[in-house]
């Protein structure tokens, strides 16, 4: 894989609200009960490896933890178990973030797909070390549609940093 | 290890190294994982976050909810005679018992107060209406619309027109989640209808159930049915729980390989009856006193 030398576009500065509001929209995505259908991709450890992308320096660890346990709660697993994950899911993307943003977006899928599939791993040894049941192959699917889903998400959460600075009303976009 | 690849001049405060960070966050979900899987102490906190979660959670279950109702509402007529067939002539198979049961509870009753037995429990009911199943991938449960708000305790039994589903295992205000029977964690005291052979069943996942520890040459059949046996004084006695419908006998081990099949529809959404819970049984006796002193030394002391 060869990095794109070619420059970015410079961005707005993200606002935090905008982050919390990603991240809620997530969870409620995640909350939504499909039952047993496989390949649903987990919506808030993908958001949560786009901003800690995105902004090492805002979200984090900590973000991650949070959110690791509110999502133990409400998916009725065990306390810890998306947490443990997440944080882990949230020290790799930050670490990366710097290599990963150098590449196009289709070249940032495949460096998302080994994070969410570690996450993935990481709850499964927990699960089986509790003494749960293997829940098949199918179980992974959900990370490669996450990583599926890297190409829109990124232009709909940056879409508002996007904005120009001054509104010009002469200019096309 | 820094993010940015070279440390940050020392006047910008970033806070602890990611490394350190990554320790202190790790050692705390391993200490949550700890608490929760071997000690079950965290529920209080459970409770806390789903009461906050609740109201988007129903949000979150309101699309799924309109879905079903659109799909009701264009399930063609066809479909519904045919359930009402299937309905009216499981009735009429049953009338015959369900015709003569208050006659034979009577005749029981009377019976039980000639022979001067304990009366046999009976136990009011609630009507739950299955909302969805959990989440998580590792375990079978469901979570029902009723809680602790409608009276619904931990370990209450939930059942279906057909048999048992499962046990409520955790209980939210408004909600209340059932592990099913064929989950791995979940054995019931059962025992088979033909003999009276009293045995554990446990889930084996994928739907399936096991029986486990009955030895190569215990008198059962494919086919038979297992019902609860009432013995550890949570279930009710006599609630089909599964049919037998493979046994391996020819393994190498001292016991027979039993798969049984669920009789309750425990995977299908529908609406289930949360059975109240009987009386406690009498505490068990005493363990007989040990006369002899165990020796001492290092065995003695822990």
């Amino acid at each position: 894989m060869e990095p794109t030398h070619s420059s970015n576009r410079i961005l707005m500065p993200v606002k935090a609200w905008f982050i919390f509001l990603t991240f809620f929209a997530a969870l409620f995505l995640d909350m939504i009960p499909f039952g047993r259908l496989t390949g649903l991709p987990d919506f808030v450890a993908l958001t949560l490896a786009f901003w800690c992308v995105r902004e090492p320096f805002k979200v984090g660890m900590g973000a991650a933890f949070l959110l690791g346990i509110v999502m133990d709660v409400v998916s009725a697993s065990v306390m810890g178990q998306h947490s443990l994950a997440y944080v882990l899911l949230g020290f790799a993307a930050s670490g990366l973030s710097r290599r990963i943003l150098w590449f196009p977006l289709s070249h940032q899928a495949l460096h998302i797909l080994p994070l969410l599939l570690g996450a993935q791993l990481v709850m499964l040894a927990v699960r089986m070390i509790g003494g749960a049941e293997f829940p098949g192959m199918l179980y992974f699917l959900s990370s490669f549609t996450g990583s599926l889903l890297w190409y829109p998400l990124t232009y709909l959460l940056l879409m508002p940093q996007y904005q120009p600075m001054e509104k010009d009303v002469n200019r096309p976009i | 290890m820094s993010v940015v690849g070279q440390q940050p001049p020392p006047f910008f405060k970033r806070g602890p190294a990611p490394l350190t960070r990554l320790a202190f966050f790790l050692a705390l979900s391993l200490l949550l994982l700890v608490l929760d899987l071997r000690y079950h102490t965290l529920e209080w906190s459970r409770q806390a976050v789903a009461f906050v979660a609740y109201p988007l959670q129903r949000i979150a279950y309101l699309p799924v909810a309109t879905a079903d109702n659109a799909a009701q509402y264009f399930s063609s007529l066809a479909a519904l005679q045919k359930e009402n067939t299937v309905l009216l002539r499981r009735q009429l198979d049953t009338a015959n018992q369900l015709l003569r049961q208050e006659h034979l509870e009577l005749e029981n009753q009377r019976l039980r107060a000639l022979l001067d037995m304990k009366q046999r429990q009976t136990v009011p009911g609630r009507v739950a209406q299955i909302l969805y199943s959990a989440r998580d991938p590792f375990a079978r449960r469901i979570i029902l619309d009723n809680g602790s708000q409608q009276g619904i305790v931990a370990g209450q039994v939930v059942v279906d027109e057909l048999g048992v589903i499962g046990q409520v295992t955790r209980v939210f205000p408004m909600l209340s989640e059932v592990t099913l029977i064929t989950d791995k964690d979940q054995a019931v005291p059962v025992q088979i209808l033909r003999n009276g052979l009293r045995t554990v069943i446990f889930g084996a996942g994928a739907g399936g159930l096991e029986l486990h520890f009955l030895a190569a040459n215990a008198d059962i059949q494919v086919g038979d049915v297992l019902v609860t046996s009432g013995l550890d004084g949570v279930y009710l006695a006599g609630l089909p729980v599964a049919k037998v419908v493979r046994i391996d006998r020819d393994t190498p081990y001292t016991f027979a390989r039993i798969l049984c099949q669920p009789i309750a529809g425990v995977e299908d959404h529908d609406q289930v009856l949360v059975l109240g819970q009987g009386e406690a049984l009498p505490p068990q006796p005493p363990e007989p006193q040990k006369t002899e002193k165990p020796a001492k030394g290092r065995k003695g002391r822990r």
